[in-house]
C-alpha cells in the first residue's frame, strides 16, 4: 500500500508538497510548534508521527515526536468539549476521520478487472486510482495537522495537560473508539442538546454584539453548508470529465494504431493532447477541491464549533437567570439563601468568563475566517491561471522534435494555451 | 513528414490517372450515361445495347459513338488535367479545350453527342482525373444550408419544415441562388430514391439522419422547452451535413433527383418513408432476407484488397463506437459540470451577502460571477463537444455502415455471376442430354436457353467487375473524405478547447485583484 508522503512525480503542485495548515493563519510560535512530519496507511489504519518542538519547561525535551492514530485525535477533541472551563473558547472542529473506502474498492476493482483490459489501460487507471488515493491521504493529514496546530496556537487550550499528554506520550493511549453504548449515548445526548439549543435560542439576549453574532453565525452556517455541497458537486463533475478525457485520448490512440492512412500519426497526437489535457484538468480540479472545497467544508465546521460556543453561553445565561430566579424565591422563603446565593455567583461568574472570551473568540474567528478566505481565493486563482497558462510546458517540449515544428522555438513554460494553439499550427501544416 | 501530406494532386496523380483510363472504360460510359436525363446504372461500354435494359434509358447509339473516339481522347487527356468537372466548365475560363463548351450535360447531351462527339468523352476524362484530386479539395462549388425550422401546421399531423438554401455557379442549376421549403420526409425519400439507384452498384451513399418517434413527438405535442428545441437543433445540422456530403459526392450530384430536392418548389410527399406503410414494411421484410442471405453466401474472395478492406472497416466501425460512447460520456459531465457550476455560483453569492466583511463579501460575489461565466463557457464547450465530436463520429458510424452495405451487394452481385454460371452449366448439360435423345425441337429451345444463359452469365460477371471497380474508387474517396474531415472537425474542436483556456484565463485574471483586495 502507498507509504509515506512522496508524491507521483508530477501530480501535485508545490504548493502542496508543503502541506502547512491551508486554512489557518497560524503565529510562529517558538514556544510550541506542532506538526505532523509523516503519516503511514496501513490497510484501515492511518498513523500519524506528531513532531513537537517546543521550548516551554513543561516538556522533558525540546522535540519529540510520537505516533498517533485518528481515534486519539478524537478522544483529544472531545476531552476538551467536556471540559467545563474551556466552555467559552470555540473548541477546534475535530478532523473527520480518513476515508479511503471509496478508494480502496476501486482499487479491487481494478485489480480483479486486470485482466479484461489492456496493459495501458491498466496502467493508466492504476496511476489514476494511486493519485486518487494520494490525494486523499494528503488531506487528512493535512486537516489533522491543522487541528493541531489551532490547538498549539490557542492561548489556554495550549496549556491543556490532555494535549500535553497526547503530544508527548510515546505509548498508546489506549483510547478505543466508542462501543455501541457510548455511541447510543452520544446520540441521545446530541438530540437533548439540539433541543435545548432551540429553547434557549429563544431567550432574547441583551447584549447587541452577541445577538449579532447569533444572526449571522445562524444564516452563514446555514449558507456555507450549502455552498460547500455545491462546491463538491461541481469539483466531482470536473473530475468525471477529466476522467472521460482519459478514455477518449485511449479510443483515439487505438484509432491511430490500427489506421493505415496518413490520418494515424494526428490521430496519435491527438490522444497525446487528451492524455496532457486530462492530467491538467484533473489537477484543475484537485486543487479547487482543495482551495476551495475544503476551505468551505473546514469552516462549516468552525462555524458549527462557534455556534457550539453561543450555545453554552445562552445556557449559562439561562442557566444565571434561573439561580437568580430561584435566590429571589429563596430569599422571599427566606430558606436555603446560602445556598441559592453561592450558586447564583457561581452562575454569574460562569456566564460572565464565558460572555469576555466569547467575545474575544468571535472576534478572532472572523478574523482568521477573512484570512483564511482570502488565502484561498488567491491561491485558487493563482492555481487555475497557472494550469491554464503553464500546464503544458512539460510536454511540449519532447514533442516538438517529433512534430517537426516551423517555429522551432522552444518555449519553456508555454502555457497550455500556447501548446494548443502551437499543436494546431502544426496539425494544420500538415493538411 | 511527407506521408502526412496529401500528394499534390495535379502531378503525381497523371500516371496513375492515364493507367487507370485504360481500364477505366466503364466507368467512363457509365458516367456519360449519367450525364443523360435519368440515371442508369454504370454498364460495361463493351456491350452497351444488352446491358441497359435494365435500367430506364441509355441511347444505345451514343455510347457506340463515343466509343471509336475514345482512343484519341486518351492522348488529349492527359495533357488537360485540370481541378474541375464537367459541370465546373463554365466557372474555368482557362479550359484549355476548344472542345468542350460550357453545357449542362444533361439537357444538352443529345445534340452533344452529334455535333461534338469528342466532348462527352473529354469531360468524362475530366471528371475521372478529378474524382481524385476532388477528393483532396474542397471544389465543388455548392454551399447547402438547412435553416430556419419552422413547425407547420398543429397536433399530430404538425411537422417541422426546413429552409434548404442552395448556392452554386454549377451551370447545372437554373439560379446561382435558391430555397425551398423541406420537411424530414422529403429527406428520406431523397435519400431512398438515391440508395435504390446507386447502393446495388457499389456507390457509398450517404445515410439519411435517423428517425426519431420521441422527440418528434414532443415537437408535434407543442413542448417548447429545452429539450426539444435541442432535437430540432440536432436534426437541422444533421440534415445539414447530410446534403453536404451528398453533394459531396461527384456521382449523386449529377443526378436529378437530388436537382429536384434542391431547386422545385412542390415536392411529391415521399410517402413510402413512414415506417409502418406498406413500403416500409417491405423494407423490413427485405432487411431480414438480406441477413439471413448475407450468413448463407460464402464467396470466394479472389482479391485480397476487399477482405483487408472489409477487415478494417470492422476494426474502423468498432473503435469509432467506443470513441463515440467516451465522447458522449464526456458530453454528459460537461452539462453536468455546467449545471452545477451555476448552482454552485449561486450558492457563493448566498455566501457573500450572508458574510459580514464587506471586502470579504465582495469577493464571494465575484466569485460566483466568475463561477457563472465559467457555468456558461462549460455550456458552450459541451455544444462543442458535440455538434463537432459526437456527431462527426456518429455520422461516420452510420456511414460505415453504408460502405459495409455496400460490400454486401457486391457478394450478392457476386452471387448472381455464380447462380447464372452454375444454371448455364446445368442448361448445358439438359442440351447434351437432348442430343442424345435427338430431340431437335427440345434442341433448338435449349440452345437458345444456353445462350441466353451465356449472355447472363457474362453480364454477370462484368457487373462484378463493374461493381468491384466502383468499391474501389469509392473506398478510395471514402477514405480521403474521411481523413480530410476527421482532420477539420478535430483541429476545429481542438481550437474551441483553446478558446475556452483563453477566456477562462480572462476571466480569472479579472478575479485575482479582488481576491488579494480582501482586507
Amino acid at each position: 500500500m502507498m507509504e509515506g508522503l512522496d508524491d507521483g512525480p508530477d501530480f501535485l503542485s508545490e504548493e502542496d508538497r508543503g502541506l502547512k495548515a491551508i486554512n489557518v493563519d497560524l503565529q510562529s510560535d517558538a514556544a510550541l510548534q506542532v506538526d505532523i512530519s509523516d503519516a503511514l496507511s496501513e490497510r484501515d489504519k492511518v498513523k500519524f508521527t506528531v513532531h513537537t518542538k517546543s521550548s516551554l519547561p513543561n516538556f522533558k525535551q525540546n522535540e519529540f515526536s510520537v505516533v498517533r492514530q485518528h481515534e486519539e485525535f478524537i478522544w483529544l477533541h472531545d476531552s476538551f468539549v467536556e471540559n467545563e472551563d474551556y466552555a467559552g473558547y470555540i473548541i477546534p472542529p475535530a478532523p473527520p476521520r480518513p476515508d479511503f473506502d471509496a478508494s480502496r474498492e476501486k482499487l479491487q476493482k481494478l485489480g480483479e478487472g486486470e485482466g479484461s483490459m489492456t496493459k495501458e489501460e491498466f496502467t493508466k487507471m492504476k496511476q489514476e486510482l494511486e493519485a486518487e488515493y494520494l490525494a486523499i491521504f494528503k488531506k487528512t493529514v493535512a486537516m489533522h495537522e491543522v487541528f493541531l496546530c489551532r490547538v498549539a496556537a490557542h492561548p489556554i487550550l495550549r496549556r491543556d495537560l490532555n494535549f500535553h499528554v497526547f503530544l508527548e506520550y510515546n505509548q498508546d493511549l489506549s483510547v478505543r473508539g466508542k462501543n455501541k453504548k457510548e455511541k447510543l449515548e452520544d446520540f441521545f445526548k446530541n438530540m437533548v442538546k439540539s433541543a435545548d439549543g432551540v429553547i434557549v435560542s429563544g431567550v432574547k439576549d441583551v447584549d447587541d454584539f452577541f445577538e449579532h453574532e447569533r444572526t449571522f453565525l445562524l444564516e452563514y452556517h446555514n449558507r456555507v453548508k450549502d455552498a460547500s455541497a455545491k462546491s463538491d458537486r461541481m469539483t466531482r463533475s470536473h473530475k468525471s470529465a477529466a476522467d472521460d478525457y482519459n478514455r477518449i485520448g485511449s479510443s483515439l490512440y487505438a484509432l491511430g494504431t490500427q489506421d493505415s492512412t496518413d490520418i494515424c500519426k494526428f490521430f496519435l497526437k491527438v490522444s497525446e493532447l487528451f492524455d496532457k489535457t486530462r492530467k491538467i484538468e484533473a489537477r484543475v480540479s484537485a486543487d479547487e477541491d482543495l482551495k476551495l472545497s475544503d476551505l468551505l467544508k473546514y469552516y462549516l465546521r468552525e462555524s458549527q464549533a462557534a455556534k457550539d460556543l453561543l450555545y453554552r453561553r445562552s445556557r449559562s445565561l439561562v442557566d444565571y437567570e434561573n439561580a437568580n430566579k430561584a435566590l429571589d424565591k429563596a430569599r422571599a422563603k427566606n430558606k436555603d439563601v446560602l445556598q441559592a446565593e453561592t450558586s447564583q455567583q457561581l452562575c454569574c461568574q460562569k456566564f460572565e468568563k464565558i460572555s469576555e472570551s466569547a467575545k474575544q473568540e468571535l472576534i478572532d474567528f472572523k478574523t482568521r475566517r477573512v484570512a483564511a478566505f482570502r488565502k484561498n481565493l488567491v491561491e485558487l486563482a493563482e492555481l487555475e491561471l497557472k494550469h491554464a497558462k503553464r500546464g503544458w510546458a512539460q510536454w511540449l517540449m519532447p514533442l516538438i522534435p517529433a512534430l517537426e515544428v516551423r517555429s522551432s522555438r522552444p518555449q519553456a513554460n508555454m502555457g497550455n494555451l500556447q501548446l494548443l494553439q502551437n499543436c494546431l499550427a502544426v496539425l494544420n501544416g500538415d493538411t | 513528414m511527407a506521408a502526412e501530406r496529401e500528394p499534390p494532386p495535379l502531378g503525381d496523380g497523371k500516371p496513375t490517372d492515364f493507367e487507370d483510363l485504360e481500364d477505366g472504360e466503364d466507368l467512363f460510359t457509365s458516367t456519360v450515361s449519367t450525364l443523360e436525363s435519368s440515371p442508369s446504372s454504370p454498364e460495361p461500354a463493351s456491350l452497351p445495347a444488352e446491358d441497359i435494359s435494365a435500367n430506364s434509358n441509355g441511347p444505345k447509339p451514343t455510347e457506340v459513338v463515343l466509343d471509336d473516339d475514345r482512343e484519341d481522347l486518351f492522348a488529349e487527356a492527359t495533357e488537360e488535367v485540370s481541378l474541375d468537372s464537367p459541370e465546373r466548365e463554365p466557372i474555368l475560363s482557362s479550359e484549355p479545350s476548344p472542345a468542350v463548351t460550357p453545357v449542362t450535360p444533361t439537357t444538352l447531351i443529345a445534340p452533344r453527342i452529334e455535333s461534338k462527339s469528342m466532348s462527352a468523352p473529354v469531360i468524362f476524362d475530366r471528371s475521372r482525373e478529378e474524382i481524385e484530386e476532388e477528393a483532396n479539395g474542397d471544389i465543388f462549388d455548392i454551399e447547402i444550408g438547412v435553416s430556419d425550422p419552422e413547425k407547420v401546421g398543429d397536433g399530430m399531423n404538425a411537422y417541422m419544415a426546413y429552409r434548404v438554401t442552395t448556392k452554386t455557379s454549377l451551370s447545372m442549376f437554373s439560379k446561382s441562388e435558391f430555397s425551398v421549403k423541406r420537411r424530414f420526409s422529403d429527406f428520406l425519400g431523397l435519400h431512398s430514391k438515391l440508395a435504390s439507384k446507386y447502393l446495388h452498384v457499389g456507390y457509398i451513399v450517404p445515410p439519411a439522419p435517423e428517425k426519431s418517434i420521441v422527440g418528434m413527438t414532443k415537437v408535434k405535442v407543442g413542448k417548447e422547452d429545452s429539450s426539444s428545441t435541442e432535437f430540432v437543433e440536432k436534426r437541422r445540422a444533421a440534415l445539414e451535413r447530410y446534403l453536404q456530403r451528398t453533394v459531396k459526392h461527384p456521382t449523386l450530384l449529377q443526378d436529378p433527383d437530388l436537382r429536384q430536392f434542391l431547386e422545385s418548389s412542390e415536392l411529391p410527399r415521399a410517402v413510402n418513408t413512414q415506417a409502418l406503410s406498406g413500403a416500409g414494411i417491405l423494407r423490413m421484410v427485405n432487411k431480414a432476407a438480406d441477413a439471413v442471405n448475407k450468413m448463407t453466401i460464402k464467396m470466394n474472395e479472389s482479391d485480397a484488397w476487399f477482405e483487408e478492406k472489409q477487415q478494417q472497416f470492422e476494426n474502423l466501425d468498432q473503435q469509432l463506437r467506443e470513441l463515440h460512447v467516451s465522447v458522449e460520456a464526456l458530453v454528459c459531465h460537461r452539462k453536468e459540470l455546467s449545471a452545477n457550476t451555476a448552482a454552485f455560483a449561486k450558492s457563493a453569492a448566498m455566501l457573500g451577502n450572508s458574510e459580514d466583511h464587506t471586502a470579504l463579501s465582495r469577493a464571494l460575489s465575484q466569485l460566483a460571477e466568475v463561477e457563472e461565466k465559467i457555468d456558461q463557457l462549460h455550456q458552450e464547450q459541451a455544444f462543442a463537444d458535440f455538434y463537432m465530436f459526437s456527431e462527426l463520429l456518429s455520422d461516420y458510424i452510420r456511414l460505415i455502415a453504408a460502405v459495409k452495405g455496400v460490400f454486401d451487394h457486391r457478394m450478392k452481385c457476386w452471387q448472381k455471376w455464380e447462380d447464372a454460371q452454375i444454371t448455364l452449366l446445368k442448361k448445358r448439360e439438359a442440351e447434351a442430354k437432348m442430343m442424345v435423345a435427338n430431340k431437335p425441337d427440345k434442341i433448338q429451345q435449349a440452345k437458345n436457353e444456353i445462350r441466353e444463359w451465356e449472355a447472363k452469365v457474362q453480364q454477370g460477371e462484368r457487373d462484378f467487375e463493374q461493381i468491384s471497380k466502383t468499391i474501389r474508387k469509392e473506398v478510395g474517396r471514402f477514405e480521403k473524405e474521411r481523413v480530410k474531415d476527421f482532420k477539420t472537425v478535430i483541429i476545429k474542436y481542438l481550437e474551441s478547447l483553446v478558446q475556452t483556456q483563453q477566456q477562462l484565463i480572462k476571466y480569472w485574471e479579472a478575479f485575482l485583484p479582488e481576491a488579494k483586495a480582501i482586507a
